[in-house]
């Protein structure tokens, strides 16, 4: 039986990708970021999953203002790296689990959740920056990947509550996938950060470390969260945390802290990481 | 009956929402028309003429054209959107984004390698009066 053994929260900035493609990790502006996912690198080699299912939203590259599903699921064989005006990052093609994914999707509909199916879709830095600070540069990733796309650039949003049933929901949906799996889910964006109007470059580290705190510990009264709490206190852009809550709903009430990490700034935002197991 | 929208209580903040989103269908459907190759030759060949080509509004092809990001967000766009238009001139989000919160750039940059713009007197509209 395919099996949730880990969650791995993290934010998903450009400039993050962009450092690590143009050679600048070693930088002084950037070094102390990458110091601080040397241990998950590691954790992931001597843990390596089957399939990650990845949460991240699409940065206005798939999905235009045409067709804005709240909730979809990538079901195809393959995901290029997307095209975002200055061409693809030199990242490898993503190789997805589209037997995992359709059951997935299956499962998660019956149970409630209207997931929007996705066959073809490139993936942003929204997707690619994570699997670049867990696994560095590879040939190719060593790891099947589900993009699990979630709005959180057009309002409303989904809730906290919402995205960690979610979780929930997908978790029963891998415990009845027959193939034996190390399943993993990832949270990307945020932390704090806003990106746009005269509030712009709002960081709130105090409100961050509070929200990984409750994550860790306490993520049901974080789920009753309302949304003008993350867009005050965390920026506008910060609303991208929600997404990390599908991750926690994944895991167990309560879960091992491997590693907790966070850095300010990385461009105009607040980076924070987790790495969490059952 | 008017819909809650607590976030319009936030300072220096505008929420893309639905009615935003309604607002600036055009405008930031012609920034995603730059994603592509040819698109973005003809726009620097001629910007006024490629922006005819789209049913905004006049007000929405000034600032396009004056590339005054914070009024473009007023009439509609979006960052991730708008961000079409920055990559195109050769701008990161750093550049673009500082442009709109009336520091120069330097400043801006310094102030996030200092730990940010403090939540503390930006949460609320009444603590900008």
């Amino acid at each position: 039986m395919a099996r949730i053994t880990a969650a791995v929260t993290t934010s998903h900035v450009p400039a993050i990708g962009a450092a690590m493609d143009l050679g600048k990790t070693e930088e002084p502006y950037w070094k102390p970021l990458f110091d601080g996912y040397q241990e998950s690198r590691q954790w992931i080699k001597d843990n390596p999953p089957d399939v990650v299912i990845l949460t991240f939203n699409d940065h206005a590259t798939a999905f235009d203002l045409n067709i804005i599903p709240t909730f979809a699921i990538g079901c195809a064989e393959t995901f290029k790296p997307a095209d975002e005006g200055w061409g693809p990052r030199p990242v490898p093609t993503v190789h997805g689990h589209p037997e995992l994914a359709s059951h997935i999707a299956q499962s998660v509909i019956q149970q409630d959740f209207d997931l929007t199916i996705i066959n073809k879709m490139d993936v942003d830095h929204g997707l690619t920056v994570p699997l670049s600070l867990l696994y560095g540069q590879p040939e190719e990733w060593p790891v099947k990947v589900i993009p699990l796309a979630v709005n959180v650039v057009h309002y409303p949003v989904p809730s906290g509550r919402r995205c960690l049933e979610l979780g929930k929901a997908i978790r029963k949906a891998v415990e009845t996938f027959d193939e034996d799996l190390n399943v993993h889910v990832w949270g990307t964006g945020g932390m704090s950060h806003q990106l746009q109007g005269p509030r712009a470059g709002l960081i709130n580290k105090e409100w961050d470390n509070k929200f990984l705190d409750s994550l860790i510990d306490d993520p049901e009264g974080l789920a009753e969260m309302p949304h003008i709490d993350y867009v005050r206190e965390a920026g506008s852009e910060g609303i991208e945390l929600v997404m990390w809550m599908v991750a926690r709903g994944a895991l167990n009430p309560q879960v091992k802290l491997r590693h907790r990490f966070y850095h300010v700034p990385a461009s105009n935002t607040a980076v924070g990481h987790l790495v969490l197991e059952n | 009956m008017a819909l809650d929208k607590p976030y319009k209580d936030v300072p220096g903040t505008t929420i893309f929402d639905a009615d935003q989103a309604r607002i600036g269908y055009h405008l930031n459907q012609f920034c995603m028309s730059l994603m592509k190759h040819e698109n973005r030759e003809r726009w620097r060949a001629d910007e006024r003429a490629y922006l005819d080509e789209w049913p905004m509004t006049e007000e929405q092809k000034q600032a396009v054209l004056d590339r005054d990001y914070n009024r473009c967000i007023a009439l509609g766009g979006n960052v991730y959107f708008l961000a079409k238009i920055f990559s195109t001139d050769g701008l990161s989000f750093q550049d673009a984004v500082s442009t709109m919160t009336g520091m120069s750039k330097e400043d801006y940059v310094q102030m996030m390698i200092n730990g940010g713009r403090s939540p503390e007197g930006n949460r609320y509209l009444e603590d900008w009066k």
